[in-house]
């Protein structure tokens, strides 16, 4: 099933549960290319489980998940992967492989997925971590780097194979305000510049409105408001007023 | 488990369609090392010991019915046959399929594995191909080396002990070893190897919650395989020496 226009994700009626719990129920939203979408929510309301979706490492039980056209949910897990390869992720953990250095980490989706040289690796290598400020750290394993400079390796591993779509789960969660600067101004540099689309899971409220050109308020399994940011300065609807009242948004 | 083996067996048939080599070969090399020699101290000095107190006792009783000199014989093919791939399958398990375990359950619990799946490497195949094949490949060569120990470890304690010369000694392990002992014990080798490295992956890369879920599943693990080799080595026993007695 192909999409129509020039949505680079779309989800329709997506419903999924875990251990008989409903996780999500009906979610449907389409993102085009270039846009920033930040999802928000409480603890536990999905927010994480939809990236999983999207990078097909969950299944959800009915409904279609889209990417650029092709539905993930019915790929063959050969289609699956090179899809993957056009969707990189950057996890609330980080997620870098412990045994390996932060380079060889930035390095191993190109060697296990590309045919590129060892030169060509080297230099994609070092100008991703150029990009993140981490030219000094390639040779340090993941152990011995900050909470800040694990979620700027893992984002430079995510953008190694220059994905036309990037997931941020948390990327601030746990950081410092320099740090948490420095991971938004890197999205909204991929944004402006690489015209890179995006999807982030964030509880900052000021990222979330700095980062954002579209937002997404997930509640307990349903998206209970899509649109702009403005939309959600203006919302009415109590649940999310209250959400943006605790976190004392800032206005820009 | 029989999913994990089909997901493996799939991925390396993805890689093969591409054109791409099913694992790099230095993991597999770096694995081989770890698994094959920096297990041959352990194999050695257990083997040479059980060697050792094996021809020492059943010296002492063959002794009285005057028939110690079939000493040689009954430790070079009960080793050969038994005790090399048996002893190198327990010794592999506690510390390869252990570190395995323990390993790949780090990783799943970090969520590592998780990422390595999400970049669309196949991580199945990445992680579980290197392991596989370097303690399946290199449990025979432990066991020809358990299995020497052990006869270097019986021979001594022959010379020294029960009046049996070195050159008697491994005159009559050359004359009573057969070349069946020989390709029985190798090929039972292979089957504990792969044993090892599949209950070992599989319980790693089904850890659930956190470092207990490690601690568990690496437990499982070694007592999983353990059992496993033994039983196996068994049924093996049985069909050996029904069919080609």
């Amino acid at each position: 099933m192909k999409a129509e226009g020039k949505n680079l994700v779309e989800m329709k009626g997506v419903k999924l549960a875990l251990s008989e719990k409903v996780i999500l129920e009906d979610v449907s939203f389409s993102l085009p290319k270039g846009e920033v979408l930040v999802v928000m929510g409480l603890s536990g309301c999905g927010k994480s489980t939809l990236l999983g979706i999207l990078m097909g490492l969950l299944t959800p039980d009915s409904g279609i998940v889209l990417f650029k056209g092709d539905d993930l949910t019915k790929m063959t897990r050969s289609n699956l992967n090179v899809a993957r390869t056009q969707i990189g992720m950057v996890f609330q953990n980080a997620a870098l492989i412990s045994s390996l250095t932060v380079a060889e980490n930035v390095a191993l989706p190109l060697e296990e997925l590309t045919k590129k040289s060892t030169s060509e690796i080297a230099e994609i290598v070092a100008q991703k971590l150029k990009l993140v400020d981490l030219e000094d750290a390639s040779e340090k394993l993941p152990s011995e780097l900050s909470g800040g400079m694990q979620k700027r390796a893992g984002l430079a591993r995510a953008l190694a194979l220059e994905p036309e779509l990037v997931l941020f789960d948390e990327p601030s969660a746990g950081l410092d305000p320099i740090n948490s600067k420095l991971i938004d101004e890197l999205i909204i540099k991929l944004r402006d510049q690489e015209k890179v689309t995006s999807i982030v899971v964030t509880h900052e409220m000021e990222s979330a409105f700095i980062l954002a050109t579209q937002m997404a308020f997930l509640h307990e399994g349903k998206i209970l408001l899509y649109g702009s940011p403005d939309d959600f300065r203006n919302s009415k609807e109590p649940t999310i007023s209250d959400f943006l009242s605790s976190f004392k948004v800032a206005e820009t | 488990m029989v999913g994990m083996m089909k997901g493996v067996l799939s991925e390396i048939c993805e890689r093969l369609a591409k054109g791409r080599t099913p694992f790099r070969l230095e993991h597999a090399l770096l694995q081989g090392h770890r698994a094959g020699v920096g297990s041959v101290p352990m194999v050695i000095l257990l083997s040479l010991f059980v060697g050792l107190t094996m021809a020492l006792l059943t010296g002492y009783q063959l002794r009285i019915f005057g028939m110690v000199t079939l000493v040689p014989a009954v430790v070079s093919v009960s080793f050969t046959r038994e005790l090399g791939p048996l002893f190198t399958g327990i010794v592999l398990a506690s510390r390869i399929g252990a570190a395995y375990t323990a390993e790949l359950g780090a990783m799943t619990a970090g969520g590592e594995v998780e990422a390595i799946e999400g970049m669309g490497i196949g991580a199945r195949r990445f992680l579980v191909v290197p392991r596989f094949l370097a303690i399946f490949l290199l449990t025979p060569c432990l066991a020809v080396i358990s299995t020497l120990s052990g006869i270097f470890g019986a021979a001594l304690i022959s010379e020294l002990l029960l009046d049996i010369s070195y050159d008697f000694f491994f005159d009559q392990v050359v004359t009573n070893l057969l070349i069946r002992d020989v390709v029985s014990g190798i090929a039972k080798s292979f089957l504990f190897g792969a044993i090892i490295g599949i209950i070992a992956c599989y319980k790693g890369l089904s850890v659930k919650g956190g470092a207990v879920g490690v601690g568990t599943a690496t437990t499982s693990s070694v007592v999983t395989a353990i059992s496993t080799v033994i039983v196996v080595d068994s049924l093996f026993n049985i069909f050996i020496l029904t069919f080609f007695p």
